[in-house]
């Protein structure tokens, strides 16, 4: 991966710069030594590295915005970050950038039920606002399966979605208001309390800025009263393929469940190892399909799905029975990822959509391609979105596994722009796609994006090594 | 994730632990949440995925621990939450216990942090020292607010006098006694006394080997087993907690008999249930590992054997899980399950998994994460309006005391409904 040139002078006022950021911060919001930055280089895609300039951790939007004068007046660029579970690289730091992490603004401010929403700070956890209304009969409906780490300004950033967004929407449909800090330190009141503000959709537009645009320091989301019951199916299936079209008629029937998860052979086994939920060794793929409401309209769903699927020969079937074995199917599936740890040393986890009637074609050709490159693959995703998640499985300590493992990825995620899908799901473009972002768009479609983040922030001083192939920082240099 | 070792490094075996445990990390970040030390500081270095990268580097470099590396070490409760979070199973624990050997022997402390973790070394071990200790301190303990001044060190004697009880219970020396089965004999266990339990919570031992002689189990307590060398381990006093652990595993392997090793500690239950990786190189490590394979916790022991006799009483029990107890050796129904059957009402705070704060020494070591961390769980706790807390641990008993609601292992209230005397703290309830 190719790092985009510090800006001249930077690096060597690396002190005053440290020094200047001390001056306006408490004690211990600053980090500046080596040893103390380097857990701070990558994120949740590890295979990228680079350490960054400082490190600051602000409690208040005061601070905030004081950083981000300081900065602006210096020409310092900032990367923000969350949690730093970004799979595309989204908080990777840069050289001669100071990196804003957010994880001490994570206070919840205000819940209300009966206009249904809450605001928050944007280091609160994805889970950690459910877990607030939950007593209530609530919850915040975007459960992206890291959700547990995962920080709502993360989720913002990223327009992250989940394995129930095939019901709810993504991030991006239960957002109603944001305040972000921009690079001079001014704030912006985005949206509100309810549906729908006047004007251009600002907060379309920031949802999924990537860290680009401003700094979130508040966000109101939509709460929703928590479904009378839910339960979760398993159905297991002979081969992907097979699986695949089973997709695509539950699909095309009409029938909407709340999640259609779908996991191939190697992502079965790795996660029964962790959540020791009971799902189908002997299958080739996996269905965890989840339907909702009361227990009549349960019970009708889960016959209609179950009809659909025994056209497909499935090598079993089975609905929970109990809560515990429905959150024991979905342990697994939530630590899918990190399962795969079990399996191999890395991953490096792709993240591209397709129309859902492609899935049986588009899983053989990634298997054609996995033998090809010779690296294993789990596949792991939201098959109801059509929302692939091929895992690469290599070595990190083998620097042609890596470069394989990247190629391998960039054919997957061109394979799904050609047949009529898209670069990202949920992940981002971040550092990993970002010189893909040709394939998907002409030239003056990028132009027109590039105009959007000058217009937030001329010198491209926020998060700019990514989103954009690097000519693209050059030139608004 | 990617790790640097040279080939040569590779060849020493702890460093190939080291790289194993590190391989299976994927850098995902889930267990950032659950970690205590990052919800209360909120940095990267205070959660298990910084503390992992900070420790590769350093055995990476193969370099001599800094202030920064040890600053971050030294904040790890060893906890285990993480473990408990871990979706690819990485080690931790073995991780951490290598970079505090690894500390230990490359970093020079502080003159007054050598002295206290000396001193602790000395006295806690050994329950007459830990007895004459305490008995100073709570005649120290009502001039705690004439130490002058908020430095650590002063803030760490303060902590330490708070600690000490207001009323000293009697000695209580069990080593080397044998306690019969009452009736019927159905078994025969070791119990571990644990060294500071028998100086501030005696009842604790009492409770246990009534309870069981009362079921027909016989409880030996052999001379020669002492502490389980946690203590010290958690310091990366690496030879002083072998040489703990040796002395444990060869008096419980004198040729008696016992069906289990029973620990009604779970922090040392842990260690114990570790014997066999502590000692794998060493020639007694087939003893060990059996040590190990037969260390049960009280509370997995009577899961099969409880049987109550009285009418309970209309009582709320708060469960507290111990980390230990819960991460460390992943028991988390056992206890409730018990303290049901026995008759209790029992309920759970929120955010069951975040440690109370006392973690050995670290409620001395670190007394502002401490007691942020106590201040936390106690308010959830009371949330719940329990009559009574219950846990499986001397150290979160005592870190959770003092608050307004008693305090009680949990074998303790498990006794009472089996006929035994009601808890002293109860009294009043
Ligand atoms: C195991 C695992 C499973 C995952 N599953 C899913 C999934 O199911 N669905 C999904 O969508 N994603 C998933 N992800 C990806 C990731 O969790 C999401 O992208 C998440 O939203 C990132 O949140 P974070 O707090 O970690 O942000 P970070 O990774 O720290 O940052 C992400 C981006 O947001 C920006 N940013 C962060 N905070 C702010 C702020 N306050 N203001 C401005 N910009 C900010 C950063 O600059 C960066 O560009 C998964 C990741 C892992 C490791
Ligand atoms: S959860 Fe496990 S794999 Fe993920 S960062 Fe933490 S230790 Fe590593
Ligand atoms: S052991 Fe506990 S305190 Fe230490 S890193 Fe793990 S979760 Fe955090």
């Amino acid at each position: 991966m190719q790092q985009a040139k510090p800006k001249p002078g930077i690096l060597d006022k690396r002190a005053e710069i440290i020094a200047g950021l001390q001056a306006i911060l408490p004690e211990r919001a600053v980090i500046g030594d080596n040893i103390s930055l380097k857990p701070y280089e990558t994120d949740g895609l590890s295979a990228y590295k680079q350490m960054p300039l400082a490190v600051v951790l602000p409690e208040t939007e005061a601070h905030v915005v004081a950083i981000m004068k300081f900065c602006n007046l210096h020409g310092v660029r900032v990367i923000p970050r969350g949690a730093g579970t970004s799979l595309s690289g989204g908080a990777l730091p840069m050289a001669d950038a100071v990196v804003i992490g957010m994880m001490r603004m994570n206070k919840i401010l205000d819940i209300n039920y009966a206009d249904r929403y809450a605001v928050v700070q944007p280091g609160v956890t994805n889970i950690a606002i459910t877990q607030a209304v939950q007593d209530e009969q609530f919850f915040y409906a975007p459960d992206p399966s890291s959700q547990l780490a995962c920080m709502i300004g993360g989720n913002v950033s990223m327009n992250s979605g989940g394995a129930h967004c095939l019901k709810y929407g993504v991030t991006a449909n239960n957002l109603l208001g944001l305040r972000i800090v921009t690079i001079e330190g001014e704030i912006l009141e985005i949206g509100g309390k309810q549906m729908d503000a006047a004007g251009y959709d600002w907060l379309g537009l920031i949802t999924g800025s990537e860290g680009q645009l401003g700094i979130l320091t508040e966000v109101t989301v939509r709460i929703l009263r928590s479904p009378e019951g839910a339960r979760a199916m398993l159905a297991g299936f002979a081969s992907n393929e097979v699986a695949g079209q089973c997709v695509d008629a539950i699909i095309s029937s009409g029938i909407i469940p709340v999640a259609l998860e779908f996991m191939d052979k190697p992502a079965i086994h790795a996660c029964e190892d962790f959540a020791h939920a009971g799902y189908p060794l002997d299958a080739e793929a996996l269905l965890i399909i989840e339907v909702e409401g009361s227990e009549t309209e349960q019970s009708e769903m889960l016959a209609r799905i179950r009809d659909i699927c025994a056209a497909y020969h499935p090598v079993s079937m089975r609905v929970s029975q109990t809560a515990e074995e429905s959150a024991a199917i979905w342990k697994g599936r939530k630590g899918a990822f990190g399962a795969v740890g079990r399996i191999s040393p890395d991953y490096l986890c792709m993240d591209g959509t397709i129309p859902t009637s492609e899935l049986p074609n588009v899983l053989k050709r990634i298997q054609a391609m996995s033998d090809e490159y010779g690296l294993k693959v789990a596949n792991i995703f939201h098959a109801g979105d059509g929302n692939l998640h091929p895992l690469i499985m290599f070595d990190a300590n083998d620097a042609e596994s890596f470069h394989k493992a990247e190629a391998f990825g960039a054919d997957i995620l061109k394979l799904c722009v050609e047949v009529g899908g898209c670069l990202t799901g949920e992940h981002g473009v971040g550092i990993e796609k970002r010189d893909l972002m040709s394939v998907q768009f002409t030239p003056s479609e990028l132009d027109q994006q590039r105009r959007i983040k000058s217009a937030f922030d001329p010198a491209w001083l926020l998060n700019p090594s990514k989103v954009f192939p690097l000519s693209g920082l050059a030139a608004a240099e | 994730m990617q790790t640097n070792f040279t080939a040569a490094q590779l060849e020493k075996p702890e460093i190939a632990v080291a790289n194993n445990i590190l391989r299976t990390c994927v850098h995902c970040g889930m267990c950032t949440a659950t970690c205590p030390t990052f919800v209360t500081i909120g940095d990267e270095l205070d959660s298990p995925r910084g503390r992992i990268y900070l420790i590769k580097d350093m055995l990476e470099n193969d370099r001599a621990a800094s202030q920064e590396e040890v600053l971050h070490l030294d904040r790890c409760l060893s906890c285990l939450s993480c473990m408990t979070t871990c979706p690819s199973g990485v080690d931790y624990m073995h991780l951490v216990d290598h970079a505090r050997v690894h500390v230990n022997e490359t970093y020079q402390r502080p003159l007054t942090d050598r002295l206290l973790r000396g001193v602790l070394a000395q006295i806690l071990p050994y329950p007459k020292r830990m007895r004459a200790a305490l008995n100073l301190a709570r005649l120290a303990k009502p001039f705690a607010f004439l130490l002058p001044g908020e430095s650590m060190l002063i803030k760490r004697m303060r902590a330490m006098l708070n600690l000490a009880p207001a009323k000293m219970p009697a000695p209580q020396s069990l080593g080397g006694t044998v306690h019969k089965a009452i009736g019927r004999h159905n078994g025969r266990v070791a119990l571990l006394a644990g060294c500071a339990q028998q100086a501030i919570g005696p009842s604790i031992n009492t409770a246990t080997i009534e309870l069981l002689n009362r079921l027909g189990i016989e409880v030996v307590i052999p001379e020669a087993a002492g502490c389980c060398g946690a203590l010290v381990h958690h310091m990366g006093r690496h030879d002083e907690a072998l040489e703990a652990a040796k002395r444990n595993v060869n008096a419980w392997s004198d040729g008696a008999e016992y069906d289990a090793i029973i620990v009604n500690t779970s922090g040392c239950g842990t260690v114990l249930k570790d014997y066999g990786f502590m000692l794998r190189d060493d020639a007694m490590a087939a003893k060990a590992a059996a040590v190990s394979a037969k260390t049960m916790d009280i509370s997995e022991y009577l899961l099969k054997i409880y049987e109550p006799t009285s009418v309970p009483p209309d009582i709320t029990v708060a469960y507290h899980a111990a980390c230990s107890l819960q991460h460390g050796q992943k028991i988390t129904a056992a206890p409730k399950t018990l303290l049901r059957k026995a008759g209790f009402k029992v309920v759970e705070p929120k955010d069951p998994h975040l440690c109370c704060g006392s973690a050995g020494t670290y409620n001395i070591m670190q007394p502002d994460i401490a007691a942020s961390l106590r201040r936390r769980k106690l308010d959830t706790l009371k949330a719940k309006s329990p009559d009574v807390i219950a846990a499986g641990n001397i150290g979160c008993l005592t870190q959770l005391a003092g608050d307004g609601i008693p305090t009680v292992h949990m074998v303790e209230l498990l006794n009472w409904m089996a006929g035994g005397p009601k808890p002293a703290a109860l009294n009043g309830v």
